[in-house]
């Protein structure tokens, strides 16, 4: 048994005090799961590892949506330790969390201006500004740039991967966020994780990426569909992380030459 | 006896959300189901292969499967009961978008998919301004901001509408649908059992299979192009 009690307190916008548990529901094979509780707090960092079809993506949405012993896993997910209000799960601007799913298309027959108009609506904002805020910072994420007038059908997997990031930071703001995959979209992910960073809210990688992982503060190992391990690496892992960043930008300098068309006939070592 | 009658556009998923909730009651509460449908329905018999419960379909053949679920439903709830059934599920062929198959004493649920287009909501307006609850399917497709769109766009339908969100192949999230089930009373007066909206105007011949087109071939309601009114042509 692992035993990872970490109690944390959330201040929500509206100064509500909060914490998120986890507690465990059952691995593939109806096994009880390895640990007693997860509990996640704001300016947290956690990533979720593990090989593809190990249950990370079930972990964050069972987190999305309070599960209460109803989704494949059967795990319950407290707010302040009990069952959270109902309409933190059914009215979006009480939601405090927002997650940016795995998907890289959006099939809403709306253009990105309407589509952000009416999630501004379902959230309940009044600023006359987030459209426009929201679709700067989408393309300070993306190379190609994201037009208002676009039909959220027509761009592509990147785009919409930063428009959704973008959304999650300026309209939904909320003080959880749960981030699937985010390095796959071929987004500037360190962009993203600078700016995510800057807003002290929980943040929850799934991830396959070495970097993303090593820069979170703790590490849920998925393994057949349940947790597997818990790891808060403290100052063990600075080595390794200074190491995979520097193999990390040149991976991003050669990405990018390749991307503008250039020929690699070698590469600077740094 | 519960009454609960099932309705949205094909493959919404309301097979699926049907399934969820034999499993979730049945044998507890014994459930029943009808599949109305225009000229194939399988339902039936997968229903009845996985739960062993009673089931049954019916043709509408050339009418609109939603008018004949109506001249059928009083029948149908006796056969139900005859079956010493707690549960009578009716799973409308929701063809025609602008019938409304729900009647009073009875729970009215629409299914819908949250990957049919931002504008589904409102091509479906009758079916879901006059249903208890939207059950919208496929959330798992989505991401969360579309879904968040989405539950607008049925708000715009009908503002006090209780919307249900669900991956309907695992049941996720249906605990809301499970207890307006649990809270909804049992038909009381088979007898006052009427429809709740008023049906599309009355049956005409296409509806009843005469193929020509142009109004001069029809009786019953018609309309030209350039006159946007209704008219009634006798026979
Ligand atoms: N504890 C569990 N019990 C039963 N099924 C589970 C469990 N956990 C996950 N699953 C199911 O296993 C499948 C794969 O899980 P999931 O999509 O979460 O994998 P993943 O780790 O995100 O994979 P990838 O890296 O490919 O995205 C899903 O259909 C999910 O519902
Ligand atoms: N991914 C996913 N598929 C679904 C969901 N609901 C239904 N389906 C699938 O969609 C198809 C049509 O569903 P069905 O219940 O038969 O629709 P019906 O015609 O409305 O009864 C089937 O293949 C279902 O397995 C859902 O929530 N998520
Ligand atoms: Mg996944
Ligand atoms: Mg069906
Ligand atoms: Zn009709």
């Amino acid at each position: 048994m692992i035993y990872q009690s970490l109690r944390f307190i959330i201040v929500m916008h509206n100064s509500e005090i909060m914490e998120i548990t986890v507690l465990p529901g059952k691995n593939r094979n109806g096994g009880t799961e390895n640990f007693r509780q997860i509990t996640i707090r704001p300016g947290d960092t956690i990533s979720i590892v593990g090989p593809t079809g190990s249950g990370k993506s079930a972990f964050i949405n069972d987190i999305e949506m309070f599960a209460h012993e109803d989704t494949v896993t059967k795990r319950t997910v407290l707010v302040n330790g009990k069952m959270p209000p109902e309409e933190f799960i059914r009215d979006p601007s009480k939601k405090p969390i927002a997650m940016i799913t795995q998907n890289t298309k959006c099939l809403a027959d709306l253009t990105v201006e309407s589509f952000l108009d009416m999630h501004i609506k379902s959230r309940k904002l009044s600023d006359p500004f987030v459209i426009e805020k929201t679709i700067s910072l989408a393309n300070e994420f993306t190379g190609e740039k994201i037009r208002k007038e676009a039909r959220m059908t027509s761009l592509s997997g990147g785009q919409t991967r930063s428009l959704m990031v973008a959304d999650a930071i300026v309209v939904s703001d909320t003080p959880v966020i749960l981030l699937d995959e985010i390095e796959n979209a071929g987004i500037f992910k360190e962009k993203v994780i600078e700016c995510l960073k800057t807003h002290n809210k929980a943040l929850l990688f799934v991830t396959h990426d070495p970097l993303v992982s090593l820069l979170s503060e703790r590490r849920i190992v998925m393994k057949n569909g349940a947790v597997s391990d818990i790891i808060s690496p403290g100052d063990s892992e600075k080595e390794a992380l200074s190491e995979v960043l520097r193999m990390d930008s040149a991976m991003s300098l050669l990405r990018e030459r390749i991307r503008c068309g250039e020929l690699i006939k070698s590469i600077p070592v740094l | 006896m519960k009454l609960l009658i099932i309705a949205g556009p094909p493959s919404a998923g309301k097979t699926a959300v049907v399934r969820q909730i034999i499993s979730r009651f049945n044998p507890v509460s014994r459930c029943a189901y009808l599949k109305i449908d225009v000229v194939r329905a399988f339902e039936d018999k997968e229903l009845y292969d996985e739960f062993k419960i009673p089931t049954k379909k019916i043709y509408s053949g050339d009418v609109c499967p939603d008018h004949v679920g109506i001249l059928v439903m009083k029948d149908a709830v006796n056969w139900a009961e005859d079956n010493n059934a707690d549960i009578l599920i009716v799973e409308s062929a929701g063809l025609c978008l602008r019938c409304s198959p729900y009647t009073t004493q009875s729970l009215g649920i629409a299914v819908l998919s949250a990957i049919s287009g931002t504008n589904s909501p409102l091509k479906m307006s009758a079916m879901l301004a006059l249903s208890d609850l939207a059950v919208v399917t496929r959330v798992d497709l989505v991401s969360q901001a579309e879904k968040e769109v989405f539950r607008e766009r049925i708000k715009e339908v009908g503002r006090d509408l209780d919307i249900v969100e669900t991956n309907a192949l695992c049941g996720t999230g249906l605990r809301y649908l499970f207890r307006a089930i649990e809270n909804q009373p049992e038909i009381e007066d088979l007898d006052k059992v009427v429809l709740r909206g008023n049906p599309p105007l009355g049956v005409c011949t296409v509806c009843v299979g005469k193929k020509e087109i142009g109004w001069e071939n029809h009786f019953g309601v018609i309309r030209k192009l350039d006159s946007g009114d209704f008219f009634f042509r006798g026979d």
